[in-house]
This record gives C-alpha cells, sequence and structure tokens, in this order.
C-alpha cells in the first residue's frame, strides 16, 4: 500500500486545500503541521498559478497573494524538505499543466520525490492528455490522480479503470467555490466508479460545511475542502493559524462516526 | 496524446467538465461540415448577410509610393460588422443552433469577435453573453456599446491583467459552469482541438478567395501574403490554402508593444517558450515557472500572450515567418494607409500594413504582395487620436 492508499485506509479521510505561499510560507509551514494534527488525512497544497481557470474568485485571490510575495515551486520544495523532517502527512500538490512543463517536468517530479511529495492533481490534464505527465509521475513514484465530473457520463469507467490512488469526484458544474448546493448525481458518480474498480473516491469543489461533508461521506471516501479554509487565510491573514485548525477539527468530527 | 495536434502543439488540455463538450463539438461539426443544407446555408449567410467575397483591392498609390512591390489588400473590413470575425461567427453559431444550443458566450479583446458573435447571436434569436477585460471595454467602448446594441450581455473582466487572456479565462469558467445549453464561440484559431481546427476552417475562405482573385488579376500566385497574429485566426485563414504553395511567403505579423526587448510587449513568437495553457500547447509568454506574462500592445486584438497551435507548427517547420511589429510602427501604418489609399484599418491590421511597408521597396516591382486587412479602423479612431495627444470624446 503506498502513502495515498493509506489515506483511505482508516475510515474517511478529510482533505483540506490550501494555498501555498498564502500569506506566507511560514503560515503554510505551519497551517500543514496543525491541520495534520487536527485530523487531516491528506493535504492538498495548491501550487499558485497566474490563470488557474479551474478556480473561482476565492482561490485565485489566494493564487495572487501567494504570487504576489514572490513564491515559486522552488520555495514549496524547500518547505517541504523541512516539513519532511518532522511530519509525514501525505501530500498532495494541485497546479495547473504549464507550471510542471515550464519547470521541466522530469525535473518537477524528481523534485517532488525528494520532498516527499506523494500525489499531483492536475486539472487542466484531462485523461486524453494525462501521458503528457504520468509516465514522469510513474518514474518518481509520484501518484497522478485523476478527475471525474458531473458531466463525464460514460467517460467515468475508463478514466476509473486507469486511476491510481484515489478518484477526484467534482461535485459541481463550474470552479471552485463554496456552494448552497452540490450537484444531485455525486452519489452515482461515486457508484459508478466503483463498478469499475475499488478505488477510493473523494468529493471536492463546493463543500463548506460539516452537514455537507457528512452528507457526502455516507457514500464517498473523503471530502475535499479548499475554498472555505481559503476563505478564513483571507479573513484571518497570519493570525488564521487557531481558525483554520479548528474547523479541520470539526469538519473531521463530521465525517467520523 | 494525438487528437487535434499539429506538430507537438495543440491538444486538450481542459478541464474534465468540458471534455464531453468538446468531443461532443467535434462530432456535430464532422458531421455538418459536410452536410450539403449546413455547407449551403452558411454560404447563403456569407454571401448575402456577410457580403462575401470580400474585395481584393490593388492598392496602386501605396504600391507607386513603395516603389516595390505590387500590393493588393484583402478586404475583410468591409465584411458586415467590419472584420473577419464574422467569417468564423457564421460558421459557429450556426452549428451551436444545429446542436440544439440556445446561448452562446464568447471572449473578445478589440471587441470584434464579441460584436460579431452578438451579431450572429441576434440574427439567429440566441442568448449572448460577452467577456471582455475591464481595460478594453474601456479602450473599445464603442464595440461595448455595439454589443449591447446587439441584445448581448457584456460582462468586464476584472481579474487578471483584465485584458484578451482573463477575457478567455473567464468565458472557460463560465463554460464549465453551464455547458448543456451553452456553446462557447471561440474567437480565434487556438484552445482546445477541436477550435483551431473549425476556426481555422471557417476562415480559410479568405486565403481560398486571395487565391482565386490575385490568379485572375495576375494570372499567378502572390509571392507573398501578410497578416497580423493575435491569436492567429485572419492569419491563418489567409495562409491554409498556400501551405502547399512553397513559393509563396507567409508572414504572420505579431505585436510587439514598446518592443521586443521590452517587457511591453505581445510578440509571442518573438519572445515566447513552449507551454501549455487555455487548452492547447503552443508559445506562450511566460516565465521561468510557467506563470503567464502580463503582455501588452496598443492593439487589443493582439494583446495576447499565446499564439494558435497550427502557427506554431508553421513556425517550427519553417513554413511561416513571424515578425514583430511595434506600436509606433503600426500607429504610422494606421495613418499612412488612411492617407494614402483612403482606408481607414483596423490598428490590429496595421500591423501587418507595417510589415508590407517595410519589405515592399526591397521586392522586385514584378512581385505580388497580399495584405490581409482584417478589420476597419472605426473602433480605434478615438484610442489613435490619444495616441497622438489629442483628447476626442467617442
Ligand atoms: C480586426 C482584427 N484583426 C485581427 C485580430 C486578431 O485576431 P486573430 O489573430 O485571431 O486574427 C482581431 C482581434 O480582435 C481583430 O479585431
Amino acid at each position: 500500500m503506498n502513502s495515498i492508499e493509506k489515506v483511505f485506509a482508516g475510515g474517511k479521510a478529510f482533505i483540506p486545500f490550501i494555498t501555498a505561499g498564502d500569506p506566507s510560507i511560514d503560515i503554510t509551514e505551519q497551517l500543514v503541521y496543525q491541520m495534520a494534527g487536527a485530523g487531516a488525512d491528506l493535504i492538498e497544497l495548491g501550487i499558485p498559478f497566474s490563470d488557474p481557470i479551474a478556480e473561482g474568485p476565492v482561490i485565485q485571490a489566494a493564487d495572487n497573494r501567494a504570487l504576489n510575495g514572490g513564491f515559486t515551486a522552488d520555495t514549496l520544495f524547500s518547505m517541504m524538505l523541512r516539513i519532511r523532517k518532522s511530519c509525514q502527512v501525505p501530500i498532495a500538490c494541485m497546479t495547473y499543466v504549464n507550471p510542471v512543463f515550464a519547470y521541466g517536468a522530469e525535473k518537477f517530479m524528481m523534485n517532488c520525490r525528494e520532498a516527499g511529495i506523494d500525489a499531483m492533481i492536475v486539472p487542466d490534464l484531462p485523461f486524453e492528455e494525462k501521458n503528457e505527465l504520468l509516465p514522469i509521475c510513474k518514474k518518481y513514484g509520484i501518484t497522478l490522480i485523476s478527475m471525474i465530473a458531473p458531466t463525464s457520463g460514460e467517460r467515468i469507467r475508463k478514466i476509473a479503470s486507469e486511476a491510481e490512488g484515489f478518484i477526484y469526484c467534482v461535485s459541481s458544474m463550474g470552479v471552485t467555490g463554496v456552494r448552497q448546493n452540490l450537484g444531485s448525481n455525486v452519489e452515482q458518480m461515486v457508484r459508478t466508479v466503483k463498478e469499475v474498480k475499488n478505488i477510493p473516491c473523494a468529493i471536492g469543489f463546493g463543500i463548506s460545511t460539516p452537514e455537507q461533508a457528512a452528507n457526502m461521506s455516507a457514500f464517498a471516501d473523503g471530502v475535499i475542502v479548499g475554498s472555505a479554509i481559503v476563505k478564513i487565510v483571507e479573513q484571518y491573514g497570519s493570525g488564521c493559524i487557531p481558525h483554520v485548525t479548528e474547523y479541520v477539527r470539526k469538519m473531521k468530527r463530521a465525517i467520523t462516526r | 496524446m494525438e487528437k487535434g495536434r499539429f506538430g507537438i502543439h495543440g491538444g486538450q488540455y481542459i478541464p474534465e467538465t468540458l471534455m464531453n463538450a468538446v468531443i461532443e463539438l467535434e462530432e456535430a461539426y464532422n458531421h455538418y461540415k459536410n452536410d450539403p443544407e449546413f455547407v449551403s446555408e452558411l454560404n447563403e449567410l456569407l454571401k448575402n448577410y456577410a457580403g462575401r467575397p470580400s474585395l481584393l483591392y490593388y492598392a496602386g498609390k501605396m504600391t507607386k509610393d513603395l516603389g516595390g512591390a505590387k500590393i493588393y489588400l484583402k478586404r475583410e473590413d468591409l465584411n458586415h460588422t467590419g472584420s473577419h470575425k464574422i467569417n468564423n461567427v457564421l460558421g459557429q453559431v450556426l452549428l451551436a443552433k444545429r446542436m440544439g444550443k440556445t446561448r452562446v458566450i464568447a471572449e473578445t479583446g478589440a471587441g470584434q469577435h464579441g460584436v460579431a458573435t452578438a451579431t450572429a447571436a441576434a440574427l439567429m434569436g440566441l442568448e449572448c453573453e460577452i467577456f471582455m477585460g475591464k481595460e478594453d471595454t474601456e479602450r473599445q467602448a464603442l464595440n461595448v456599446f455595439r454589443m449591447k446594441l446587439l441584445g448581448a450581455k457584456v460582462h468586464p473582466v476584472t481579474s487578471g491583467t483584465q485584458t484578451l487572456k482573463d477575457a478567455v479565462n473567464e468565458t472557460m469558467r463560465e463554460w464549465t459552469q453551464r455547458v448543456e445549453d451553452t456553446h462557447y464561440v471561440l474567437g480565434s484559431v487556438m484552445g482546445p482541438h477541436p477550435f483551431p481546427t473549425i476556426v481555422r476552417d471557417f476562415q480559410s475562405v479568405i486565403g481560398r478567395e486571395v487565391k482565386q482573385q490575385v490568379k485572375e488579376m495576375e494570372g499567378k500566385l502572390p509571392d507573398a501574403v501578410l497578416a497580423c497574429v493575435g491569436g492567429g485566426s485572419n492569419a491563418m485563414g489567409m495562409f491554409y490554402d498556400f501551405i502547399e504553395d512553397t513559393s509563396v511567403r507567409l508572414i504572420g505579423c505579431e505585436a510587439a508593444g514598446r518592443g521586443v526587448d521590452t517587457d511591453k510587449t505581445a510578440a509571442t513568437m518573438a519572445t515566447g517558450k513552449i507551454g501549455i495553457f487555455h487548452g492547447m500547447k503552443s508559445y506562450f509568454c511566460q516565465d521561468g515557472y510557467g506563470q503567464i506574462a502580463p503582455v501588452y500592445s496598443i492593439s487589443a486584438g493582439l494583446d495576447y500572450p499565446g499564439v494558435g497551435p497550427e502557427h506554431a507548427n508553421l513556425r517550427d517547420t519553417g513554413r511561416a515567418e513571424y515578425v514583430p511589429v511595434t506600436d509606433d510602427e503600426a500607429v504610422e501604418a494606421f495613418e499612412y494607409l488612411s492617407r494614402t489609399e483612403g482606408i481607414i484599418p483596423a490598428i490590429e491590421s496595421a500591423h501587418a500594413v507595417a510589415y508590407a511597408k517595410k519589405i515592399a521597396p526591397t521586392l522586385g516591382k514584378d512581385k505580388v504582395l497580399v495584405i490581409c486587412l482584417s478589420g476597419r479602423g472605426d473602433k480605434d479612431v478615438a484610442a489613435i487620436a490619444r495616441y497622438r495627444g489629442v483628447q476626442i470624446y467617442e
């Protein structure tokens, strides 16, 4: 079992997302320790991109703050090296394909491995284009996460059959952001995946409340929360750590029964 | 990996949410492009609504003044709505309608693509929403009002650099939000497959007509064809039918802004590197970490950090040349053509005029150059006045 598979072995997984470097690299490092301590099973770190087309306004603004602070992929790698001295929480990096491509995919994945990054999530790399990164990810033992969406329909089967680690199920149409109502066919999406392959499914996009998390975890293996946390970071800035930690604890409790 | 590739460029780098939409679009396009009813309806619209074929005008005074190659202007500025954009839009909106879509969305830079989309949507009875960088809504204010007159809703985009790239981002985000009833009318030969192919096919009427017209007037092929390159649709339309005719030089003129050695430039071929963005692998202006660079040009329609994938491949293979043209050179050409031929070109098209001015005198009098005059300059008059320090109210 690799580190990603282990995430789901002990029950429902809570997966918080933060944008690395927002509001600063030091706060990001502290957030990783504190969220891990509060029950995060896997942490998704966004590598900021100038033009994040799958992101709503909240995460777009976080990316801007991080980039304005001078954050780069190299900042992330050196932070991860520090983190790995004391903290082994599994880490998935979310970014767009261009930052990886421009850095040099080979060098990027080699650095990921050295820095102890377990997985990559790349929303603008669909099934048809995954060979852009997949062979290199495999070479360095980085799990490339597959995504499915409410519009995927029959595509779910072929995506699932080749997926590894877990499947990121996009709950709703549109971009990231807090939503009152989540898409109605997520449960069916998860069911379709499970018909094809016994692989964990984590649901993301739109989830913010403990009730939503509890509802989703009734049929999913994990929930991913991004914008709701990034909003707390935005609101409290460098004072965000206790607020985020408390939120993570609350959400983890909601999905643990 | 193989789909929609031009050499190593192209592809479909988009979120999963949009994948079925582009697959559905490709299937519909492959079906309708060979459907006699669709083809004849489109041709009818191109002829009787857009005013095709567009004229090929011999620019006698310019030719004489420059003292070299014979210069012809392909008058896309005379099309209904004032630019080449209508060629693509009539095709795509007709296709959207056949696909059962009831709403179209589009990005726009200079506003010409937005105006064309709003026009076609009005004609065919579809709802229309246009995304335009806030900065562009200010420098192309006239076109914003035109779109509204045509019944479209215009969303000023305030993210990022508030120009064309950000308008594309926002339109893509809108499409992921609502894809079922909505077609994204992409305005250039860019984005994920099948857009670069569809837009090129609908624009290729330009080069096809030019070939015919030059043959009638000169009894041969032109020696060079020139077009400005933003995303590259008028250039691709101009080049496509000449790709196999290797004696014809294909020259794309991109916006250098204040110069390719400054950071105030939009010259992707001159300053960009290979990357993957807006659904395609191609050349992009970016930093070493793959962050897309803020670009600049006086021309809102060329103010884009990327270029269509087929152009990227034409450059890699050496079949086409791409040259940078500065703001100053374009404005000078804008004024020159107005004065010399009585034709006010779009500031975008003026980039191609400027380069033709440079090379025509170096070529023999037996040579034939064709410039794609992609649009008319009415929309730019106020901005050019400001450039010259004159404040006029639009
Ligand atoms: C008149 C005109 N020419 C050229 C362009 C650039 O687009 P493309 O490179 O796709 O032809 C525009 C875009 O707005 C335009 O309005």
